[in-house]
């Protein structure tokens, strides 16, 4: 299987190599906009989840917008390759040649972070794909109002006397950066496995049956925000957001708000250096800061990766994209090029100290296996 | 009183932004679409908006509302189609709705079904779209109300309706149920991601069974099997006996019936978290219990329809009533649906209920509208469409051997798909021909992940809830609404093994050999055992403990069902054999020989892709077993290869490709 697949990659590595030559030959020819022609093609962006999503809303909100930004005003319509939580989608597009740009790919959390844990399940190779678009999503921990009172200032001592209840997606998807955040403050969190979204891991919230709980950056201005101003709800901490060089700084969205990292450091029983940081610092990157990536098969030369860096550029230099986009993805950062690059990297590259540490944690406290 | 001074008047603009002639043309529009899209099987709301939400971004608000409530309002119309001509589940909200409907159909009554369907649908509807209208602005707290326990509890009673549709031997509607929540717990579980009965090796049942599949597996490939071995037309008589009229006046005389069914529906469907696949199984139960008459059940009661019928629609107005104030969906096509309010530049929740009320009004005066455009429309059309009924089935059969195959290849869009869909149709051939209650194993399935994930919630919420103290513990467990749902779910199964064995008749089954009815049970017995050992493997308590539970109990019965067999003549009903009775063992065609076809198509698709593999399979079959002109099957080949390539087009999506196709790039669509 892998061989013949290789066998073809390299046959159609060829095959794509005079391509390029012919494309690069037409461009140079037509020596408009430098980016390749894509008039009357159909652009299939493939996403590995089902239509319901957050990733799906994402995908949505950005294929008319690049419609309008390719040279030529190419059709994009979204796929939905669901399955597995992402990780058959994300098989099916490492077996994929189609490097004229036909097809783009897009990622989330979900699929990183078996990527980083070494999940048996993953057959797919992220350095084997290009990125051209990185967008970032942020995440805020609430409290009910009696716990987030027990709370000194910065300092989350005062809640580690309490048993505390959410409801959460699994242990080894994106909500394992709130699970570790909360172990590393010193607090006893159980989590309440199998719901469906966080969605309801809010309505558990409301209900009174959860004490504790996230949401990302979208669902909590919708959802949570209306909670705090009736006084059902306080906000906690943020996870923080990403600057240019890679540091945790506040969230531009909830300035107001203190990151994880700041009640980090006011609380004796937590550390920002050392295994646990590292490690919930990796996966924080891989899941929210550089949360949903868009991707070209390897193959894709560079001609038509810089047509895409530059479509998405240009999306995001429109006028109304701060408005529009506000709306559905909130304030964060939409990276291209360098800064896509960068995200991707500290995304995906994860120091073996880190995934030992959170492969033995999720083993010890969930016995979950992931061998 | 507050509430109607809110309400009539944000009811009264709302009105007004929904009658202009843009507006109702783009909810016709709406209707429209959503009434083709459901008429095939396995497509339904989320594939109907998927095709329009891409022309939502930059409509404006009331337009874009007015075309997806239109769309999403009538597909739980329009699926009865399948449900009652031909015995497919168009989708989950028609599985009760095959059960008498179909048997109607067989009788030369599909006319009369349909009407009668399509009527209560509309009121059904109407009843949703007047209860969210009051209900949207008080029924917060009420929703709240309903934590993990009293949704665990709501799912018991759903599943305790196997009682009333066990079928003539109780212990056998047992172990298919057991069977089906078995078979629901195949994949990943959705606590901690342990595999049961998977193994990564084969990624398909990692993701587990999709309920498509194992709904037209169970329900469809053995109709279809069964009809196309007796090479006549669906009606028996080969007419058509009443007409529309009657299945309306049928409705008026069970108008009661109808209110108490939607009611059901609208609560049930208020409900986040449950989803809408239990309703019609919950108001079909309570319509036979209610019912004096119990004998015609199954055969072809009219009030088998008009029940699920009158709970589906109502449904989906109950179903927007958390989606709006929450903006949690209850549902797929709900999640598609929130996005698409989204892009028309609304965020659903509390803030648009008590900012935008206007606006959140125009969805139920669509849903209104949208009711009694499509269910009109169906009404009219029922006569005409009934007729499909009355047409030699083996010239129908081919189109739906085509239609289920590309609602199955929906799910994941691979090929095993199309194998997954043999094998259960394999197993819903057997569960069928020896009389296992295929509605009870249906119910199974379709409850079983929700019953394992509020179970397991709600014992972790409990446990620490106990931990505090005992009375903190009770009090979450015991809450008046878990107590009122317990006396239910009692008084349910009390009913049900009373009166259960009355729906199949008391007539005594076809019995044959002992040996194949024998066999199957060893085989059923022996999937539990290994499913039982598999699960004991797993580390982590909370993805054991259910299937290990569930597995026991239908071992048990298997058990005692093997005695029973052991001990019992050859003549007792346990041995049930439909191949012994006139019509199955009469037919002039065998039973392997008619799935063989089937799996033909299937087994040729994997070699050449399914364009091509279609067309081989429909001249084939058309010359062979039909024995029709080449004329004929030239124009009846050329329209279901160009109907499917419209509908892969339209919605855009590719289809199975072969082995052929990883050597030849061949163009769309035989990909």
């Amino acid at each position: 299987m892998t061989i013949k697949n290789t066998t073809r990659r390299v046959a159609l590595g060829a095959v794509a190599a005079a391509a390029t030559v012919a494309l690069t030959a037409t461009t140079a020819i037509s020596g408009g906009h430098g980016g390749v022609d894509m008039s009357g093609k159909t652009i299939e962006f493939v996403i590995p989840f089902s239509e319901s999503g957050g990733s799906a809303r994402w995908a949505n909100f950005y294929a008319p917008l690049l419609s309008e930004a390719l040279p030529g005003n190419p059709t994009v319509v979204v796929r939905y390759r669901p399955g597995a939580g992402s990780t058959a989608g994300a098989n099916w597009f490492q077996e994929q040649d189609v490097n004229d740009g036909t097809l783009i790919f897009g990622t989330s959390g979900s699929t990183q972070f078996p990527y980083l844990l070494g999940d048996p399940r993953v057959r797919y190779e992220y350095d084997d794909w290009q990125v051209v678009l990185a967008s970032g999503v942020g995440g805020v921990s609430y409290l009910p109002p009696d716990m987030a009172a027990k709370m000194d200032g910065l300092d989350a001592t005062g809640l580690q006397g309490d048993d505390f209840i959410w409801g959460s997606q699994g242990a080894t998807r994106l909500d394992l950066v709130a699970n570790l955040a909360w172990k590393m403050l010193g607090m006893t969190v159980d989590p309440v496995f199998g719901i469906e979204g966080r969605g309801d891991g809010r309505l558990m919230f409301e209900r009174g049956e959860a004490n504790i709980d996230y949401q990302t950056s979208p669902a909590y201005l919708r959802s949570v925000v209306p909670l705090v101003e009736q006084g059902l709800a306080v906000p906690m901490m943020t996870w923080g957001s990403l600057d240019d060089a890679g540091n945790i700084v506040r969230d531009p969205t909830f300035p107001d708000i203190p990151t994880f990292k700041e009640v980090c450091e006011a609380t004796p029983a937590c550390e920002t250096s050392g295994d646990a940081w590292e490690a919930w610092k990796a996966f924080f990157i891989a899941g929210f800061p550089a949360q949903k990536m868009v991707f070209l098969p390897n193959g894709a030369d560079a001609d038509v990766v810089a047509t895409f860096s530059k479509a998405f550029q240009d999306v995001h230099a429109r006028d109304d994209f701060a408005e529009l986009s506000a709306k559905t993805l909130g304030i964060y950062p939409q990276m291209t090029e360098d800064a896509a690059q960068k995200a991707k990297d500290l995304a995906t590259g994860v120091p073996d100290s880190a995934k030992a540490f959170v492969v033995n944690w999720l083993q010890e406290d969930y016995g979950v296996s992931l061998n | 009183m507050e509430i109607f001074a809110t309400a009539l008047p944000a009811l009264g603009e709302a009105l007004v932004l929904i009658f202009q002639p843009q507006q109702i043309m783009y909810l016709v529009l709406g209707v429209l679409l959503g009434l083709s899209v459901g008429v095939f099987p396995g497509l339904g709301g989320i594939a109907g908006l998927s095709l329009v939400l891409p022309f939502i971004f930059g409509m404006d608000p009331v337009s874009g509302l007015a075309l997806m409530v239109g769309l999403i309002a009538v597909v739980p119309t329009s699926d009865t189609f399948a449900s009652v001509l031909l015995g497919i589940p168009g989708s989950t909200a028609s599985q009760a709705t095959v059960l008498d409907g179909f048997p109607l159909s067989k009788k030369g009554e599909a006319a009369r079904a349909l009407s009668a369907a399509f009527i209560s649908s509309l009121f059904g509807g109407l009843l949703g779209a007047i209860v969210l209208t009051f209900f949207l602005l008080i029924a917060r707290p009420l929703i709240l109300a309903f934590g993990l326990p009293e949704m665990l509890m709501i799912t018991v009673l759903g599943l305790s309706m196997v009682a009333i549709l066990a079928g003539r031997i109780p212990l056998k509607g047992v172990a298919a149920a057991g069977l089906g929540l078995l078979f629901g717990t195949i994949g990943e579980s959705d606590a901690s991601g342990s595999l049961r009965m998977a193994s990564y090796d084969i990624p398909y049942l990692v993701d587990g069974l999709k309920l498509v599949i194992v709904g037209l597996g169970i329900f469809a490939v053995p109709e279809i099997v069964a009809l196309l071995r007796q090479d006549r037309a669906i009606s028996k008589s080969g007419g058509l006996g009443s007409g529309w009229l009657k299945g309306i006046a049928d409705w008026f005389a069970n108008l009661w019936l109808s209110i108490r069914s939607a009611i059901i529906g609208v609560i049930v469907g208020v409900i986040p978290g449950l989803g809408g696949s239990v309703v019609d199984w919950i108001t079909y139960g309570f319509t036979v219990q209610s019912a004096k008459d119990k004998s015609q059940f199954g055969k072809g009661d009219i009030r088998g329809v008009i029940g699920p019928e009158s709970s589906n629609n109502a449904k989906e107005g109950g179903g927007l009533v958390p989606t709006l104030i929450f903006g949690i969906p209850g549902s797929g096509s709900m999640a598609v649906f929130l996005g698409g309010i989204a892009l028309l530049g609304y965020d659903p929740g509390p803030h648009m209920v008590r900012h935008n009320l206007d606006i959140t009004y125009t969805i139920v005066w669509s849903l209104a509208l949208a009711n009694v455009i499509g269910a009109g429309l169906c009404i009219l059309l029922s006569g005409q469409i009934a007729r499909l009924t009355t047409i030699r089935f083996t010239l129908v059969a081919p189109f739906l051997f085509t239609i289920i195959a590309f609602a199955a290849f929906q799910s994941s869009q691979t090929l095993a798909d199309l194998a997954a869909l043999l094998a259960i149709g394999v197993i819903g051939i057997m569960l069928r021909r020896f009389e296992w209650s295929r509605p009870a194993f249906l119910i199974g399935f379709v409850l079983s992940s929700q019953a394992e994930s509020f179970a397991n919630q709600a014992v972790q919420i409990a446990t620490v809830r106990f931990k505090r103290d005992f009375w903190n513990g009770m009090e979450y467990i015991g809450s008046p609404i878990v107590i009122a749902i317990l006396l239910l779910t009692i008084l349910s199964v009390y009913i049900g093994i009373k009166q259960g064995k009355q729906i199949l008749g008391n007539s005594t089954p076809p019995v044959g050999d002992k040996r194949a009815p024998f066999l199957f049970l060893l085989a059923v017995t022996g999937y539990t055992a290994v499913a039982i050992w598999d699960s004991a493997q797993i580390s982590v308590l909370r993805d054991k403990i259910f299937p290990i539970t569930v597995g026991l109990v239908t071992l048990v019965s298997c058990g005692v069902l093997i005695m029973r067999m052991m001990t019992a003549p050859a003549s007792d009903p346990v041995f049930a054999d439909l191949e012994a009775g006139d019509e199955d063992g009469a037919a002039p065609h065998g039973l392997w020989g008619t799935l063989a076809w089937f799996g033909f198509l299937l087994g040729l698709a994997s070699l050449v892709g399914f364009i091509i593999a279609l067309t081989i399979f429909f001249i084939a079959f058309l010359r062979m077993r039909a024995g029709v002109s080449w004329m004929q099957t030239g124009i009846l080949t050329t329209a279901a290869v160009g109907l499917m390539c419209f509908l892969g087009g339209v919605l855009g999506r590719d289809f199975p490709p072969g082995l052929l196709q990883e050597y030849v790039d061949l163009p769309w669509p035989l990909t």
